[in-house]
């Protein structure tokens, strides 16, 4: 029921890997962790999603937030290996046209 | 009168405590035979209800309790969530609740954008009681009985 969040940097790629469980209890370390990773003009912000198990609308909040954050300060996330679970809720709000999701690496299939 | 167990549960409205619920639904709706998917989808809106409640009570005292309630019915389960910690008055609920409408006065429910929206997408009916509290109350009806009722669909997955 935890959410671990690593971070690495690889020249203009910040490298975020989720693992757990995003929602109202662990979001607000993602937002901490997440935000001031966009706010590198320049930077393309790769979250993987491959072990995220569960995540709800507070999650999808904070990538809202994030995505935001890139338009402002000419950054660009990216979202890559995302569970078909995960991927539904971002279909379902709409949220798969506004953002940037590497669908052909999606796992669960 | 249609018979159905009724298991309540009642934990501080502390979101760390989201995950323990949804803990307890899998179990629920696991043992009553629902499937995988839909068992991601009782776990979603479940949790969405109970982000409001703890949302609504941290913002009226920063303290207080949760309390969930599941009918399981042998076609349906039936999870009440209220933001106050007192136990249900079943009759009471049920009297009081109406469809959700979109004017109804819940600002407590949609300050979490998504919430509302996708319990109303992943449950099969949704009904909110603002009286005493918000009490939602969600169903989600066990697939092999939606597949007896509409027996002319087929599955194209």
């Amino acid at each position: 029921m935890n959410l671990t969040i690593d971070v690495s940097n690889k020249e203009n790629v910040a490298y975020v890997t989720l693992a757990g469980e995003v929602d109202a209890f662990t979001a607000p370390k993602l937002k901490d962790t997440l935000l001031p990773l966009t706010r590198e003009e320049g930077q393309t912000v790769e979250v993987d999603f491959q072990d995220v198990s569960y995540m709800d609308s507070t999650g999808l909040g904070v990538f809202i937030s994030a995505l935001k954050s890139t338009k402002e300060h000419n950054s660009e996330m990216k979202l890559v290996q995302m569970q078909d679970r995960v991927y539904r809720l971002f279909k379902i709000t709409g949220l798969t046209e506004i953002m940037n999701i590497d669908s052909t690496v999606r796992g669960g299939m | 009168m249609e018979s159905f167990d009724f298991v309540e549960v009642k934990v501080p409205a502390k979101a760390e405590y989201i995950g323990v619920v949804r803990l307890s639904t899998s179990g629920i709706a696991n043992r009553m035979g629902f499937s995988f998917d839909d068992i991601e989808d009782l776990k979603v809106a479940i949790s969405e209800a109970i982000t409001n409640a703890v949302k609504h009570a941290y913002k009226e005292t920063g303290e207080g309790e949760i309390t969930i309630g599941f009918g399981v019915y042998k076609n349906r389960l039936e999870v009440m969530v209220a933001d106050h910690g007192g136990s249900f008055d079943l009759g009471r609920v049920k009297e009081d609740i109406g469809p959700y409408k979109q004017d109804d006065n819940i600002e407590e429910l949609r300050e979490g954008g998504f919430g509302l929206f996708l319990i109303d997408a992943l449950m099969d009916k949704v009904e909110i009681n603002s009286k005493y509290g918000v009490i939602v109350l969600m169903t989600k009806y066990l697939h092999e009985t939606e597949v007896g009722q509409d027996g002319d669909q087929i599955s194209t997955s």
